[in-house]
């Protein structure tokens, strides 16, 4: 078997003490975070919080698609509802609430003046069907932002339209596609993608028809350039590669691997979920790099995990430019303008019905405009600076898997836990505890028990010194053999532990109203 | 007959011309707590070497190689219905598939329990 040793209990430890749900409060509150129930479980037969008319009786039109039973809303009255979803607000983690180390997912700060430009009436209020006569404003930033992007990057076009980093791969690998077919060459059947890669670079090939090869790593934590050329051949349609990779290392044989991919007649695709970490220092098109997409929801700073919508823009260099999806915008004496249509050229069509995510496009650009030039570059250099202090701090007492320096990431694996019993899911639950969204857990697959930290530019000194100090101590805690302890976390939140493995075995999808889950019982 | 091992940790025990299919106790230990089973429909033809099955842990999803070819003739569908058979019973209640043989000679070059014991010892 392939086998996946990144595999763990995830059922409650046995000795764990695990939470039943008592709090030694009368309510089961804790002080003010309430033990909030279900929006169904508050429902209230015929209450309502607002006071509509009686339903005219009318003929119903709607013949065999009309309604057979109630719906079953809940009724509730509108403090209830609004009560119900600002303490569901509450219990949410995000980076307005504090630090959020999550590896290769960069959750930086999103200033608010994004924010700010992106309610402005004439970007929030605008509507993709409209005549672009009165879109002209829209346009223009769209058009400002792919010359941004071309600029960073080096490349000669790019389509805004993706809607986040998978969309966006699979647009680059059917600009690969398409080019392959338009010379005529069918017998490309493979993409090559090293073993450290994100887990949708071998989803997107083989949604794509292509079958998939993984390339080794060398133990410095990079692609193995020879295991890589003893691979390439007629039948290799690209590779595939993150840069800097999810070890949170810069491929520094790149220039070589993208030669040898080029010779041997493939395309090079990069993911670029790692850009922040060399935004203004290195331009993907002077690595030999020939498509790549950008996550506009992590290097520049739209918000994400729950916040907004991504965005995935995709580059492209003169190799694949004609296959560039549409629409896309271009100008002349008339004004802006949207290319809709293709006509005859060797294009694959389009990636979604509209433009892409008008509202992250503003924040970006307003990211990229506030900043500057020396700001961005600045940027990408204090997120490098930052994971380094990390990786620095804490090398003494956890395991660094690869020598530095890191880029925006350092990555340690779970040696220094070896015979302590706790393991790297133990130390990220007693993380909670300690007020910190977990690092990466268990990726990338090429270390064992991986964590994966990116701290990104955001943070200050002193929020890093509390992290790190906090993450000594845990080391500590869990060589000295306090096993129990890290067996109970966390402690402190609203669920303690939860059983990932009932979950999956039984998953329990959708809300039973307790007089059908009586009668189920029954049965 | 014995049971046999191959280097991608399943384990195969001839009957006759009757092979049954499992992985090994150390591949359950590795992968974590199995959610999910995919086998295998009677009457597939698998080649060795090839995938023939998916056991999926919270977090991980491995494909499982037939370590002979042959026909499938039945899959354990205990296994589908309680997965966690995997980790409590890999090398007995908790077999994949059973294949009916076709090439009896393929079994040579795998591993037996003495010489798979310390494949693992040595390579993890």
């Amino acid at each position: 078997m392939s086998m996946n040793n990144q595999g763990r209990p995830s059922a409650i430890p046995a000795n764990s003490g695990a939470f039943d749900g008592v709090t030694g409060t009368v309510t089961g509150n804790r002080g003010l975070q309430i033990e909030e129930p279900l929006i169904f479980e508050q429902d209230s037969a015929g209450r309502t919080g607002v006071d509509l008319p009686d339903v005219p009786k009318v003929a119903s039109r709607l013949g065999a698609v009309k309604p057979r039973a109630k719906v079953g809303l809940p009724g509730l009255a509108e403090p209830q509802v609004v009560r119900h979803y600002t303490r569901l607000s509450q219990k949410n983690y995000a980076i307005d609430s504090g630090f959020y180390p999550l590896g290769s997912c960069t959750m930086k700060h999103n200033p608010r003046l994004n924010e700010k430009m992106a309610r402005l009436p004439g970007f929030s209020d605008v509507h993709p069907l409209q005549p672009v006569s009165t879109v002209q404003g829209a346009l223009e930033l769209m058009d400002q932002l792919a010359h941004w992007l071309k600029t960073l990057t080096g490349m000669a076009a790019v389509t805004l339209a993706p809607a986040a980093g998978a969309h966006g791969e699979m647009c680059g690998i059917m600009a690969i596609r398409a080019a392959h077919e338009a010379k005529g060459d069918s017998g490309r059947t493979k993409i090559l993608v090293p073993e450290s890669a994100h887990g949708t670079n071998p989803a997107t090939a083989a949604a794509c028809g292509y079958s998939v090869d993984a390339i080794p790593a060398t133990a410095d934590g990079r692609v193995d350039l020879e295991a890589l050329k003893a691979k390439l051949g007629p039948d290799v349609a690209g590779l595939m590669l993150t840069n800097p990779n999810t070890c949170g290392l810069f491929e520094r044989d790149i220039i070589a691997i993208a030669d040898a991919v080029h010779e041997a007649g493939g395309y090079f695709y990069c993911d670029g979920a790692n850009f922040n970490a060399i935004v203004g220092r290195v331009r993907p098109a002077d690595l030999g790099i020939d498509v790549m997409h950008i996550n506009l929801h992590k290097t520049f700073s739209t918000p994400h995990g729950g916040g907004g919508p991504g965005s995935g823009p995709v580059v492209f260099a003169e190799s694949l430019a004609p296959y560039i999806p549409v629409p896309y915008v271009t100008h002349g004496k008339d004004g802006f303008a949207l290319v809709e249509n293709a006509g005859e050229g060797p294009a694959f069509g389009r990636m979604k019905a509209f433009h892409g995510q008008m509202g992250m496009f503003v924040r970006a650009l307003s990211y990229m405009l506030s900043h500057g030039a020396d700001g961005l570059w600045q940027a990408s250099g204090d997120a490098v600076l930052n994971a380094n202090y990390v990786m620095a701090r804490l090398e003494d007492v956890m395991t660094a898997s690869f020598e530095g320096p890191c880029m925006h990431e350092c990555l340690f694996d779970d040696r220094f836990l070896k015979g302590t019993g706790v393991t790297t899911l133990d130390m990220a639950k007693a993380l909670i505890d300690e007020g910190f969204h977990p690092m990466t857990m268990y990726f990338p697959l090429v270390v064992h028990g991986a964590l994966l930290i990116e701290p990104t530019e955001t943070e200050s000194k002193a929020s890093l010194d509390q992290f790190v100090e906090a993450l000594r101590a845990l080391a500590e805690r869990a060589k000295s053999g306090d096993v129990t302890y890290f067996q109970a976390a966390p402690r402190l939140t609203p669920r303690r532990r939860l059983d990932e493995t009932a979950a999956a075995r039984k998953p329990v999808l959708r809300w039973t109203p307790p007089v059908v889950a009586e009668a189920l019982a029954a049965e | 007959m014995t049971k046999k091992f191959t280097k991608d940790h399943e384990w195969v025990l001839v009957e006759g011309d009757i092979a049954t299919v499992g992985v090994s106790d150390f591949a359950q230990s590795q992968l974590g707590d199995v959610v999910f089973v995919e086998l295998p429909e009677a009457g597939r033809e698998l080649e060795q070497g090839k995938e023939a099955a998916v056991v999926e842990s919270v977090k991980a999803a491995s494909d499982v190689y037939a370590p002979v070819s042959g026909t499938v003739i039945e899959a354990n569908q205990a296994l589908v219905d309680d997965p966690s058979m995997v980790n409590s019973a890999a090398e007995t209640d908790g077999w994949f598939f059973k294949i009916q043989l076709k090439d009896a000679s393929e079994l040579d070059a795998l591993m037996d329990e003495a010489a798979y014991k310390a494949f693992v010892e040595e390579s993890h």
